[in-house]
Order: C-alpha cells, then structure tokens, then sequence
C-alpha cells in the first residue's frame, strides 16, 4: 500500500526503559523496555496476564514500577502522576470502561477539554463573558468530536444508559477531546462486534492520519492488529518477547509459541 | 448545529422569573400571617442554601460529609463576632466575610478527603462538627464572654436601615439565598460542576483527564462550607435571633442530609425540595394530629412517627429513585408537558373540527 502519511512516522516520543512492576510476590513486568515513534500506531500484544494493562498504567502514572524509567517527548519523568501525564500531552482510554457514568455524553466529552479551560470557579459562578467564550469553544469542538464518532444522537443520554460499544466510543471521544499528541487505548475494541470493530478501526486511522495523534493500543484480535498497527511489541510474562513491524512478528516463532503453546 | 447551550436558557429565565414573582410579589402581598415567615419561610430559606452546601460536597463532588451543621456555627459566631468587633463591614460585608471564615474551616476538614472515602470520610467529618461547637464553648472569647450561654443577636441593619420586622428578615434571607443559588446553578452546569461530577463517578478517569483531585475536592469542600456558613449565619439573625452552640448541633447535620438525599442529589432545586418537605412536614403532622383526631394522639408519638416516617423515606427513595424528589418533579412535569403538547393539542383540534 503505497501511500503518502501526512505525518511521518518520526522520533521516539515515549520510551519505557527497564521497568519492572511487582505486586507483593507477583511479578506483572519484568525489565521491559520499548519506544512508541511520534505519529505511529503502535500495538501491545500478549495473551491474557502478560502485563499489557498494568504496562500503560505504569505509563500512565496510575502504578509505580518498582524499577525503570518513563521518558516522554525526549524528559524523563520523574514522579508520573495521571494528572502530569495528561498535562504534558498523554491522553488514555480503560479496559473496563471509566466513564463519568451518571453524566450525558456530551458532558463526559467536555471532561475532556479541562486542560484547555483555564477560568477558576469564581470567574465560572458570576459567568463573565470570558467564561462564556471558553465554554463555546470547548463545546464546538466536543461538538466536532461528536459528529466525527457519528454518535449525535445520544449526546444528551446519560452513558450509564448506553450499550457498550457507545461507550468505548464515548470513552475514545474523551481522550480525543484533550487534543493530546499520544492516545492509550486499553482494548477500544473488546466485545464489539465485527461491524463496529471496523468503524473503531476507521476513527483510529483517521485520527492518526488527520491529526498526527500518536496511537498505542492494546488488542486481541489479531487481524486488526496486524491491519492498522505500524509496529507491534509482544509481551509473554511480563516480557518482551518480540517487538517490530506485523510482518516481522507474524514470522516470529517466540510469539507463535506463546500464542500456539508449544510442547515440551 | 444546535445553538451553543449557554447557562440561561428561555426555559430557565421563565423559571427564574416565575420563583421571583412568586417570592417577591405573591407571597408577601398573600401571606399576612407573621408565623408563615418567622417559622417557616425563613428557616426554609436558610435551610435550602445549607443544603445546597451539603449538595455541592456530597450530590455534585460525591465525598460523603456530614458536618453542615458545624460550619453553620462557625458562621453565625463569626457573624456575631465581626458585627460586634468590626462594625464597618456592615451587615453584607460581615456576610461575606464570616462564609469565607467558614470556607477555611471547610478547607481544612476537608483534607481527609484526599486520603479516605465513603463511611470513612464521614467519620473523619464529623470531626468538624464536634471540633467547632468544642471550640466555641471552650473560648469565652468568641461569645464575648457571656455567661448566659445565649446571645441575642444584633438587629440587621444594612446601609443605615434596620430589618427587623419578619417579612424585611424574609426579603434579606430571600436577596441573600436567590444570588447564592444562582451562583452556584452557574457552576453546577459550568466546567467546575463538570470537574465535581467527573470526580464524583470515577475519580481515576478524572485525574486522567488533567482534573486534580486535591483542589477539585478542597475547593467543593471550601465552597460547601461558605454556602453553610451564610446560611449559618442568617439561620442565627434571621430565625433564631439568638446565638448557641447548641443550635448547631449533629441533630442539624443530619437533617440538612435528609434534606438533600430526599430532595435528590446533585441537583440544586432538590434542595429547596427537600428543606421544605422535611420543614412542613412536621407541621402537616402536627395539624392531622390536631384536627382529625383533636389530640388523641400525643405529641411526642407524632414527633416519633414523624422519625419513622423519614427514616422509611430515606430507604424508599434510596432503592426506588436515588435522585429523590427533584427526579420525581422533573418526570411529572415531563408527563404534563408530553400530554400536553401530543394527545392533549390533537384532542383539542378534533373537537374543535367537530364543533365547527
């Protein structure tokens, strides 16, 4: 497929060095390093238990690895808290869905936007004129999210009432809102069916075509994978057992191994 | 595209004016009797604005608190307290100053808030509640060293005027509550409403997004307790016309929690609901007691039933409809206005046809 990226895949913008997470006894990530490249879509593979979730919340600053390093946009991070992460451009979606389940969709949307409203409550409470501008932006563009994920017509539904796959799209919907330059998706695709894996595909690509967002998602199925991701890292264990483009890890026996089983 | 939702909406300027015609005009020129606004109108008034303090912290931010009634106390005392020593400020400026006194009791009772959740956290709460009555009765000093142990509080004076009769009490309390529930419907629906919610259903998610949860939380908290504080302060000036701690106590706590969980949490109208339910209730019991069975029951088995009652209420709403009387409010007039405009507009139409 010979076609022209708007945005080339460039540097590394996120780098996990060496880290290891334990809980108690139980070793989730042993030594696991990996890059993300600006602009790519970049895959985290591994069959159930390898550490993929607990990989991203350590990205994230939700766990702290006993060891290891996150650098992101080339700083090293010292003390990663979500809320750091979030400022300095990362943005993530959840494996089991952490949606702010009693409010519209529009409004979980909006949640999205704080980084980009900058008035305190005083200014909010008396709705001086400022406030108004802010909050007409943040709606045109939790607006233009809106019609881009094709789900209007729920926008003022509480997404607690919502069927599951809205709500990954909600979900993607929210991380979309920050404008971030890098996305977490924690299995955007889980439990969907084949229909709506494709339009889940579709926004992904096009996000990352239109807008540069760099993408790393975690999946299992492994056609989509292999269909939109640039490069792939296998986790078995908590370690890297393979890392490089669909092609590469599709001949690599390590992997076939760990997905096949293999006898001994 | 849809219109840009701005705060006022036609349908809320329509609301808003008809509670104001209905407060400012209606009700004074019906309502003659003084026990109306001595006894209920204005605890009313000062009990929604208490529970709208409880609905910030607990309906909007979800962190379970159980104190209101403490930083009311701390804002009556300090209103004593600032009219007493610092008379320039005036009544309004006293006003302010004694919600912000409030406010940093708030901020500091609300730290636990960082680290416990749930049952914890109002335990950890009520720490405000007994720590503040504590501190007012121990230091002679904050009841300029009275010794009765009740103060009658200053008459309200604002710009040289006095307000001393019930219905120019009922116009203050009315003035002071209508601004502060505007302000906080303002950021109920605005981004700061948005940050309490979002922290309220799934905190991670929240901290995810760039909202923090230290001042997220401490700032629901500090608000809380400036809308309790002001409405302390009037509950002592405006209706009890006395100041003691005892006023203040758990008792009060709880029933501004009643207040809210009935009206319905995390709206601001539910609760003005609430206040006036669990107001007017008793004297609806009271008044059955009275006319339909001239007495026969005794007074302290209405009292108790009344507990019974509110007690069933609570485990009622709780199953059935947790968003309590405000939801219910809102579903009956979805119902009239959907009757109203479908079947209601057609039936008009049809025998209107037939008629000519």
């Amino acid at each position: 497929m010979a076609y022209e990226r708007k945005f080339k895949i460039g540097e590394p913008i996120l780098e996990v060095n060496n880290i290891s997470l334990a809980f108690g006894g139980v070793k989730a990530i042993t030594d696991t390093s990996f890059n993300v490249l600006e602009h790519e879509v970049r895959a985290i593979i591994g069959p159930n238990g390898a550490g993929k979730s607990s990989m991203l919340n350590c990205i994230n600053g939700i766990y702290k690895p006993q060891q290891g390093t996150v650098s992101f946009k080339g700083k090293e991070i010292p003390n990663i808290t979500p809320n750091i992460m979030a400022q300095m451009g990362l943005s993530r979606t959840f494996q089991n869905l952490a949606l702010f389940k009693r409010m519209s969709v529009l409004d979980n949307i909006l949640v999205g936007r704080k980084l980009h409203t900058k008035t305190n409550f005083i200014e909010v409470a008396l709705q001086l004129p400022k406030v108004k501008k802010e909050e007409k932006a943040n709606r045109d563009r939790s607006e233009e999210i809106i019609s881009f994920l094709e789900i209007e017509d729920i926008k003022d539904t509480p997404v607690g009432k919502l069927p599951y796959g809205l709500q990954k799209k909600v979900e993607l919907g929210r991380a979309l809102a920050t404008d971030s330059s890098i996305i977490l998706l924690d299995e955007p695709m889980a439990g969907m069916n084949v229909e709506e894996k494709r339009d889940m595909c579709r926004f992904i690509l096009k996000v990352n075509d239109e807008l540069g967002t760099t993408m790393v998602l975690i999946e299992h199925d492994m056609g989509v994978v292999m269909d939109i991701s640039d490069r792939v890292v296998v986790l078995d264990y908590g370690k890297v057992i393979g890392d490089g483009t669909p092609d590469e890890i599709m001949a690599n026996q390590k992997v076939i191994d760990a997905y096949l089983g293999v006898e001994h | 595209m849809k219109p840009v939702f701005m705060t006022y909406a036609k349908k809320d300027l329509i609301n808003l004016a008809i509670c104001m015609v209905l407060s400012v005009i209606i009700i004074p020129t019906f309502i003659k009797t003084e026990y109306w606004y001595t006894s209920i109108l204005i605890p009313w008034l000062c009990l929604a604005l208490a529970t709208i303090g409880q609905q910030i912290v607990m309906g909007y931010t979800g962190q379970l608190a159980l104190g209101a009634a403490g930083f009311m106390a701390a804002g009556a005392f300090a209103m004593f307290n600032l009219i007493l020593r610092v008379p320039e400020l005036g009544f309004i400026g006293s006003l302010a100053v004694s919600g912000l006194i409030a406010a940093a009791f708030g901020i500091l009772f609300g730290l636990p808030s960082l680290k416990v959740r749930g049952i914890y956290l109002m335990v950890a709460t009520l720490a405000s509640q007994f720590f503040i009555i504590w501190m007012i009765d121990k230091f002679g000093w904050f009841k300029n060293y009275d010794s009765s142990g009740i103060i009658t509080a200053q008459d309200i004076v604002i710009l040289g005027k006095p307000f001393t009769t019930p219905l120019a009490m009922y116009f203050v309390c009315l003035a002071v509550t209508a601004v502060l529930t505007l302000l906080a419907m303002n950021m109920a629906r605005g981004s700061t409403g948005r940050n309490w919610m979002a922290v309220r259903d799934m905190d991670i998610a929240a901290e995810s997004m760039g909202v923090s949860l230290l001042k997220t939380k401490v700032q629901a908290f500090a608000i809380s307790a400036f809308y309790c504080g002001v409405a302390g302060a009037l509950f002592a000036f405006c209706y009890l016309k006395s100041l003691e701690p005892v006023a203040f106590d758990i008792k009060l706590s709880f029933k501004i929690l009643f207040m809210c969980i009935l009206g319905g949490l995390g709206t601001i109208n539910g609760a003005f609901i609430g206040a006036a339910f669990i107001l007017l209730f008793p004297v609806l019991l009271n008044s059955v007691g009275n006319n339909v069975f001239h007495g026969a029951i005794d007074a302290t088995i209405i009292s108790s039933i009344e507990q019974v009652i509110f007690g069933l209420l609570m485990i009622i709403f709780m199953i059935y409809e947790p968003l309590g009387m405000a939801k219910l409010w809102e579903n009956l007039k979805q119902k009239f206005s959907s009757k109203l405009t479908s079947s209601n507009i057609k039936n008009l139409k049809s025998s209107l046809s037939k008629k000519f």
